[in-house]
């Protein structure tokens, strides 16, 4: 037809992929997803592992199921691996809930660890040792929670970036703990090694004979008792409204400064926890390895089972079999760690993948389309 | 004939997840025309209009423009087919003049002349009769002005088919007239003009046609002239529905409010109400009219004691017992321990009177939450008052856990403003109270206001339809850049005195 208003213009084709966002998805499916990634995921380690061993990879997966739980004490390794880092992710769960991004767990390990091991070191063997446990525990408690609300405080009142100032809190500790080591070290062997090795004073005592028990015990009981705390008091409720939305929190009268302060205090707390029972419970020494990069794969377990202390657990359970796991096929087959953790990468990738595809739908261009143009 | 035909749909059709937006629309558009694409919110009015402006890409149909079959992908393929989109939300630089955001995204020649460019935006301002500097500054500009702006630049870009996105909703009376004499001129030079809107006044003073959609589906398109109010309601409702507010005079009004020299500031340190005095009574619903951003919002907050108050401001509150309280600076969870039931629907339904995340049960306590001395919550009277609201006010959701944020627009109103009446409020401060809710749940909300007037709540209401405002509220206080400007009678006087009122401060003595 004629037309004096058209210009030349090429007909463009529709696209071939669409994205689609879900509007909702049952949770039956939203699982299945998951499980479906989570078989992918598997799938690709098998093809990796042939791929560059030749080994079957069925036997891989039975060893890396060993390591994990082939014998009594391997299980109490995966908890207690399992324990340390839901602990941790715990402390983070109602930061994050509240949208206060603490990325400083790190820090707030640290510390907790190296007021447990001052103790150890300076009271161990002159005060009784039930005594030296009680205040190890508390003084860690606070101290994290030291380390937590100075970045809360700031961020109340004057509305600093708590991401960047968590994180540098970070180093601070560090740059602490190695100080100590430095300090605290009489054989000049940059490390304080085990403390009150022959003693024992300060030390975690075991539970029906297992070293670790402490550990997967006090996890278990902080996880309960978060799950209470952030779905049936009214704490929760206030982080939940405030972390959802400022205005909202104000418009019911609720101190948005106050619940940062509380609930980084919480936070950081039991962080702080967390290095007194690495201190007193594992590992009875301190260094600046001492937290081990948890504090940050924390944030991924929080994140992943969506600050839901139960999802949580589920998640740490699967990366503590995972790095376990990985250990063990290293061991056994000769493997370069590294391809060990290239496994577990592959299947956290596939983890991760698995909310995309829980959030989007994809489309491909529909037949009629193609016959129109 | 001439063959006026610019754009013609066929069977377009676009799903968002589960819902369709647009179910198999087929109309058409001429130039030389002004049609009016008339439909309740939700009826995927500017839905379809995206998809032509390239914003959108359809699932299912076929676009002809000018004749040709055309694919749009892009707002840059829209602008190749000489089709522009003013949109409800500018899409403008700040530190531009408005030559400079004219020019911004043309495609072509790497250099520019800008006298050129200012040369030609002045002609096509004094073509069309816009009012228009192309040196200005957009942080300079009235929200008129804007969107003034926003149609030249589209006619710039040489534009013959041009779509307006409810044009009117940020505008006083006075500038839409202005707009409506632009529109027409642009009609007389043979360019299509769509206008999306759900004000039938503007349908039927405006338009040449009238396209309706109901739902997502197209439902009819009616010759303007044998158009009235009632039939294009019944065609966009598809019921019959009446349109008159009851007003019953207040009965024994009583002062419950006696706001003297409020002064706030906002956030930005501007000040945002400038000494505003004003009485608020029991039985009564004062309106407050404005153009929006004049401190409307911040009246209301500072009285349910969300603002800082300067300094010689108060707000005493005498309760129906005669008791007498400064509430000037008086924190919200205070009010709240005094006993004083102050009902307060916000403008921002989700980010401030409603957690987006949360159910209904979960909604209800957000006032309550903390009552008694026990650390946990407790959730059984929630629960009651969130199944009395459902079942009162017809709330559909799929349970009472279901998060609000996925519920629509007039069920999360009712949610809110259900919550904020089982309060049993003396004062019940609503802003924006209808905004985006179709036009029986409109009727919906300024019945519950009527009742609760009945009952000797003192009704504050914040709206921004003159229409509705002239006809639900028993006085009217005009803010006019923070400071009060009037307080008038809303049984007599006129839509017009409003409208001056919201741009023109009038002189006091004069009106005494």
């Amino acid at each position: 037809m004629r037309n004096k208003y058209e210009k030349p213009h090429d007909s463009v084709k529709e696209p071939l992929i669409h994205l689609v966002r879900r509007a909702d998805i049952p949770v039956a499916k939203a699982w299945l997803i998951r499980l479906v990634c989570v078989l992918a995921g598997l799938l690709v380690c098998a093809l990796f592992i042939m791929s560059i061993t030749s080994l079957n990879p069925i036997s891989v997966y039975a060893s890396m199921f060993s390591g994990a739980f082939g014998t009594s004490r391997r299980i109490w390794q995966t908890l207690k691996d399992m324990g340390m880092l839901l602990i941790i992710a715990i402390g983070l769960a109602p930061a994050f809930k509240l949208r206060f991004w603490n990325v400083g767990a790190e820090g707030q390990i640290l510390i907790g660890g190296l007021v447990s091991a001052a103790w150890m070191i300076h009271l161990g063997g002159k005060v009784p040792g039930f005594f030296l446990i009680i205040l190890m525990a508390v003084s860690a408690a606070l101290a994290g929670a030291v380390w937590g609300l100075i970045p809360a405080y700031f961020k109340a009142k004057y509305k600093t970036n708590e991401t960047l100032f968590t994180l540098m809190m970070n180093y601070v500790a560090l740059q602490l703990v190695e100080f100590c080591v430095d300090l605290w070290d009489k054989k000049q062997s940059h490390s304080v090694g085990i403390i009150n090795g022959d003693t024992k004073a300060g030390w975690l005592s075991p539970l029906f004979g297992q070293q670790f028990a402490p550990v997967v015990l006090i996890a278990a009981i902080l996880t309960a008792a978060m799950y209470f705390y952030m779905k049936h008091s009214k704490h929760g409720f206030e982080i939940s409204v405030a972390g959802e939305s400022e205005n909202t929190a104000r418009y019911a009268g609720i101190s948005v400064s106050k619940v940062i302060l509380r609930t980084m205090a919480i936070s950081a707390g039991i962080c702080g926890i967390a290095g007194f029972l690495e201190v007193a419970g594992v590992s009875h020494t301190i260094s600046s390895l001492t937290a081990g990069g948890r504090g940050f794969t924390a944030i991924i377990v929080a994140w992943l089972g969506k600050f839901n202390p139960l999802a949580m657990s589920l998640i740490t359970a699967i990366l503590a079999f995972l790095s376990r796991g990985a250990n063990q096929i290293a061991s056994d087959f000769n493997f370069n760690t590294y391809a060990s953790e290239i496994l577990t990468g592959i299947i956290l990738f596939f983890i991760l993948a698995s909310e995309f595809f829980i959030n989007y739908q994809i489309r491909f261009r529909s037949k009629k389309g193609k016959e129109a143009a | 004939m001439e063959d006026r035909s610019a754009v013609r749909m066929e069977n377009v059709t676009k799903r968002f997840g589960s819902v369709t937006a647009n179910d198999h629309v087929s109309m058409s558009i001429n130039y030389g025309e002004i049609l009016s694409i008339l439909g309740e919110n939700g009826s995927g009015k500017t839905t379809l209009m995206n998809m032509l402006a390239g914003i959108y890409y359809p699932d299912e149909g076929y676009f002809y423009v000018n004749g040709r079959e055309v694919t749009i992908k892009s707002p840059h393929d829209a602008y190749r087919l000489g089709i522009g989109m003013i949109h409800q939300h500018f899409k403008l630089i700040d530190v531009f003049t408005a030559a400079e955001n004219i020019i911004l995204g043309i495609e072509g020649s790497r250099t520019y002349d800008l006298k050129e460019v200012n040369q030609k935006v002045r002609e096509i301002a004094a073509q069309y009769g816009f009012d228009i500097d192309p040196e200005q500054k957009v942080y300079e500009m009235s929200v008129a002005q804007k969107q003034t702006l926003e149609i030249v630049k589209i006619l710039y870009r040489g534009a013959n088919i041009l779509i307006l996105d409810e044009p009117t909703a940020v505008l006083t009376p006075q500038e839409t007239a202005k707009l409506f004499k632009v529109l027409k001129a642009m009609r007389a030079d043979g360019k299509a003009v769509v206008l999306i809107t759900h004000k039938l006044n503007e349908v039927l003073e405006l338009s040449d046609r009238v396209t309706i959609l109901r739902k997502g589906q197209y439902i009819t398109t009616i010759p303007t002239p044998v158009a009235t109010e009632q039939i294009l309601t019944e065609a966009m409702v598809g019921e019959k529905v009446t349109l008159d507010i009851d007003r019953p005079m207040p009965v024994n009004p009583e002062k419950r409010l006696e706001v003297r020299h409020l002064t706030v500031y906002n956030d930005e340190r501007i000040k945002a109400l400038d000494d505003v005095s004003f009485d608020v009574y029991s039985g009564e619903i004062l309106g407050i009219a404005g153009i929006s951003g004049c401190g409307q919002k911040e009246l209301l907050e500072a009285i349910a004691g969300l603002q800082r108050i300067e300094e010689g401001g108060s707000i005493v509150y005498t309760d129906p017992s005669g008791n007498e309280k400064d509430l000037a600076g008086v924190p919200v969870r205070e009010i709240r321990n005094l006993g004083i039931h102050l009902s307060f629907v916000p403008e921002d339904r989700l980010g401030m009177g409603l957690v987006a995340s949360m159910g209904m049960t979960e909604n209800m306590m957000l006032k309550e939450y903390d009552r008694g001395r026990s650390p946990f919550l407790n959730r059984t009277s929630s629960l009651k008052i969130a199944d009395e609201i459902k079942n009162e006010l017809d709330v559909s959701t799929p349970s009472l856990d279901t998060p609000v944020r996925k519920l629509s627009g007039g069920n999360v109103q009712k949610v809110l403003v259900g919550r904020e009446i089982a309060a049993e409020p003396v004062i019940l401060m609503t802003a924006y109270a209808v905004r985006g809710l179709d036009i029986s749940k409109s009727y919906t909300i300024y019945n519950l206001l009527t009742e609760q007037k009945k009952k000797g709540v003192a009704v504050i209401y914040v709206g921004e339809d003159l229409d509705v405002l002239l006809a639900l509220a028993d006085r009217i206080l005009v803010l006019c850049g923070g400071k009060a400007n009037g307080m008038l009678d809303a049984r007599t006087v006129t839509k017009e005195e409003v409208g001056r009122r919201m741009t023109n401060i009038v002189n006091e003595e004069a009106k005494a």
